[in-house]
């Protein structure tokens, strides 16, 4: 039996996870419209590669990836893109994000579908397949999984956590995946063991899950020998034991300092539903086109959806029936989520879960005391902060003081307004801190940018009047250079063949044959001559190798040229004249 | 006697040496205090404050000849956290303070004459002779200079919209309800 340790702080909030669990996973019915928001992921944002009107079929692309740290999305069903463009988006501020609208054709019908033996393929290719698939933390992070993929070059692969712990209450979508769908999950992680190359898959499963965990030990042990490194191990139930950092604390004692990633460590945490997808995307070449949503609170009946990804919760929520006292969705679970502004907002690769709110099962929060320092906060910290010294800077916005009390480390997770006995809002501060601080930064470094800008232009400018100035000086010294010598010339010539006209060029020598004009037409004549077979020697570099129907088209249009000023000769230098 | 002179003369000009050696070692180019303040004005190089320039107007306000509420810009808070560098009182902005705002060229009007390009201090717009010109936001501090030159007013200021990308979490307030 694995040692294992414990990490600081925590809570215990009722988890309310029997009322969705009784009844198997069903699939949500097809809705009537699937807004496909294209940012689903931490990192670029996918470029919509269809257009309105376009016939779609099931997982066919229509974002592609925007960079390595991008995922690529996916149509959900077949049917016809019907708008790309703003729509409210899963998000607590209830603004708009690009989304590609997709009204289904009712026929559901796939693409063609390509398993592929990963076994057979390099690491680099598996990794671009789940990017291509659209594979991404479904854990809540959305995170892309391929870029998770690339072991620490100095550090040895000790342990790979696979995360079943759910520890949030409500949500049971990971539960059931677990339960139902075990062997898949585990052949997924499997992909992870094999590009990353751990010594130990372990499988952390909080023991409120006794189902979960005995499904995930029966499929492992089905799946035999290949698998011999994988172990499931149940761990206490406690918030945020679901926690990446928390996890693996738990089932390693390893505790990753903030400055370092757990591969620095030799650990990599994966979610369950993330490996329920990559083995999906590979095996059997399904992208990310939907996950298990847990459909619960002000319901009556709670349950676990496979639902499409853009699935307006309105809908979804209507198949739970809520009670009619229900005012709100909280998309996540009742410690990290929040309460969606817009329910037409579609479900995202990120929901997990939602929530029916009502007054009665989520009471308004008494108004906020003032804080009396007793500590709770810190004591319940799962990350070993500070938050109510956080909080008093973040009050103040005082927030260099907040960043010294490593407010970025704080992932959010409620504990310390959970146990706050002045209900005092702290997450809602620190996550105001953290947004004003990235607000700072970026306008920081517009600030630096805009600064050097601005001075390479003022030296650009400076060296261009330098250079100007140093022309002028030039062209003012060779003038007077010239005058010179014609005062001189016009000195030395005899003074009665100099006439009228030609007083100030240079007199021609006496034995000259020409007068001062026909020099001068002469060298007129020379350079113009010049000019002329510097252009016939000249051919325009562009016009090797052209398909034939351009080639038609220069010759067409030669052929107009030639008709309206008489030669072909002319259009080079109409052409010039034009630049 | 003597060897108490001669102990405190040796002491002198170790400890001259060793002064000397820090004044050309250590020396400071530049005045400090310019950069630190220039380091806190926004960088439009808007010129609003009547200063040609945001480190002009760093230096001004080093030397003592311009106040530090001169910079629209910077708003409320740009004033603040002047004073508090330069221990000053705080004072309101001399100006009306304005959403960040982006220059926006109507691409059917432009004529292609490159003076917005010759007035913008931060090279954000591009574009060449009777070709059209475009702004690149992204570095478009929202100065409004090259508002005046364009002979056919074809540059519009606009607020930057608010996105899911750059929205803030609101400070949290306490709702005030009526005591029954």
């Amino acid at each position: 039996m694995l040692q294992l340790f414990k990490f600081k702080g925590g809570v215990k909030p009722a988890t309310n996870k029997v009322q969705s669990v009784t009844l198997p996973i069903a699939v949500a019915p097809l809705p009537t419209r699937l807004a496909v928001p294209l940012h689903q992921s931490i990192g670029g944002m996918p470029r919509p590669i269809v257009e309105v009107g376009d016939k779609v079929l099931k997982g066919q692309k229509i974002g592609e990836a925007d960079g390595w740290i991008s995922a690529a999305v996916h149509a959900p069903t077949s049917g016809t893109v019907i708008e790309i463009g703003l729509y409210p988006a899963a998000h607590p501020s209830g603004l708009t994000a690009a989304t590609v609208v997709i009204e289904p054709d009712g026929q559901d019908r796939w693409i063609d579908r390509q398993p592929v033996d990963y076994a057979t393929l390099e690491p680099e290719a598996v990794r671009e397949l789940l990017r291509e698939a659209g594979v991404v933390g479904l854990g809540g992070a959305v995170f892309p999984t391929h870029g998770k993929l690339t072991a620490s070059k100095t550090v040895p692969m000790e342990e790979m956590v696979v995360n079943g712990a759910e520890c949030e209450p409500y949500i049971t979508c990971d539960d059931l995946l677990m339960r139902e769908r075990a062997e898949e999950v585990v052949r997924g992680a499997g992909i992870f063991r094999d590009l990353l190359r751990p010594k130990k898959v372990l499988i952390g499963i909080e023991d409120n899950k006794p189902e979960a965990a005995a499904a995930m030990r029966a499929a492992i042990t089905a799946l035999g020998d290949a698998f011999r490194e994988f172990e499931v191990v149940v761990v206490p139930t406690r918030y945020p034991a679901g926690g990446a950092k928390q996890l693996i604390r738990v089932l390693t004692g390893k505790e990753v300092p903030a400055s370092k990633r757990s591969t620095d460590l030799g650990v990599q945490c994966f979610n369950v539903a993330t490996a329920y997808t990559a083995w999906r995307a590979i095996a059997h070449g399904e992208p990310v086109i939907s996950r298990l949503v847990t459909v619960t609170g002000n319901v009556d009946q709670p349950r676990n959806y496979e639902v499409l990804i853009g699935t307006p919760m309105d809908e979804l929520l209507r198949l739970g029936q809520p009670k009619a006292d229900t005012d709100g969705i909280i998309m996540g679970g009742p410690m990290m989520g929040f309460l969606v502004p817009d329910q037409a907002a579609p479900v995202v690769k990120a929901t997990n879960c939602l929530i029916a709110h009502s007054p009665e099962l989520f009471p308004p929060k008494p108004p906020e005391m003032p804080c009396i320092r007793c500590g709770e906060c810190a004591r319940a910290c799962p990350h070993e902060l500070q938050p109510f010294e956080m909080y008093w800077f973040s009050r103040a916005k005082n927030f260099g003081k907040t960043q010294e009390y490593a407010i970025f480390d704080c992932i959010e997770c409620g504990c310390c307004s959970y146990v706050c006995p002045s209900r005092i809002p702290l997450v809602q501060y620190f996550r105001f801190a953290k947004s004003e601080i990235w607000t700072r930064e970026r306008e920081k470094e517009a600030a630096e940018g805009a600064k050097n800008r601005f001075e390479f232009k003022q030296l650009r400018e400076e060296r261009e009047k330098a250079e100007k100035a140093e022309k002028l000086a030039k062209a003012a010294a060779a003038q007077a250079a010239k005058k010179a010598a014609e005062a001189l010339a016009a000195a030395s010539a005899p003074a009665e063949t100099a006439a009228p006209a030609s007083a100030l060029v240079a007199a021609p020598a006496p034995d000259a044959t020409s007068t001062p004009d026909a020099v001068k037409k002469a060298t007129i004549e020379a350079a113009m001559e010049r000019a002329r077979a510097q252009r016939a020697a000249v051919q325009p570099k562009n016009i090797d190798h052209l398909p034939p129907a351009v080639e038609k088209e220069i010759a067409e249009i030669d052929a107009r040229h030639t008709q309206v000023f008489g030669t072909a000769d002319t259009a080079p230098a109409d052409g010039e004249k034009n630049n | 006697m003597i060897s108490a002179l001669a102990i405190m003369a040796l002491g002198a000009i170790i400890l001259g040496a060793a002064l000397g050696f820090a004044s050309i070692k250590f020396k400071v180019y530049g005045n400090p205090l310019v950069e630190k303040i220039e380091g806190l004005l926004p960088q439009t190089q808007c010129g609003q404050c009547g200063y040609p320039g945001c480190h002009p107007y760093a230096e001004a306000i080093a030397k003592g000849e311009a106040d530090i509420n001169l910079c629209p810009p910077g708003g409320e808070e740009g004033v603040r956290k002047l004073a508090d560098l330069l221990g000053r009182e705080v004072k309101a902005l001399n100006a009306e303070e304005k959403p960040k705002q982006v220059a926006i060229i109507d691409e059917n009007t432009c004529i292609g004459c490159t003076l917005c390009i010759q007035a913008c201090p931060v090279d954000a717009i591009v574009g060449a002779a009777k070709q059209m010109h475009t702004i690149i936001a992204k570095q478009c501090t929202g100065c409004e200079l090259c508002l005046p030159p364009c002979p056919v007013e074809c540059i519009a200021m606009v607020a930057i919209p608010e996105t899911v990308d750059n929205w803030k979490w609101k400070y949290p307030v306490t709702e005030i309800r009526k005591a029954a």
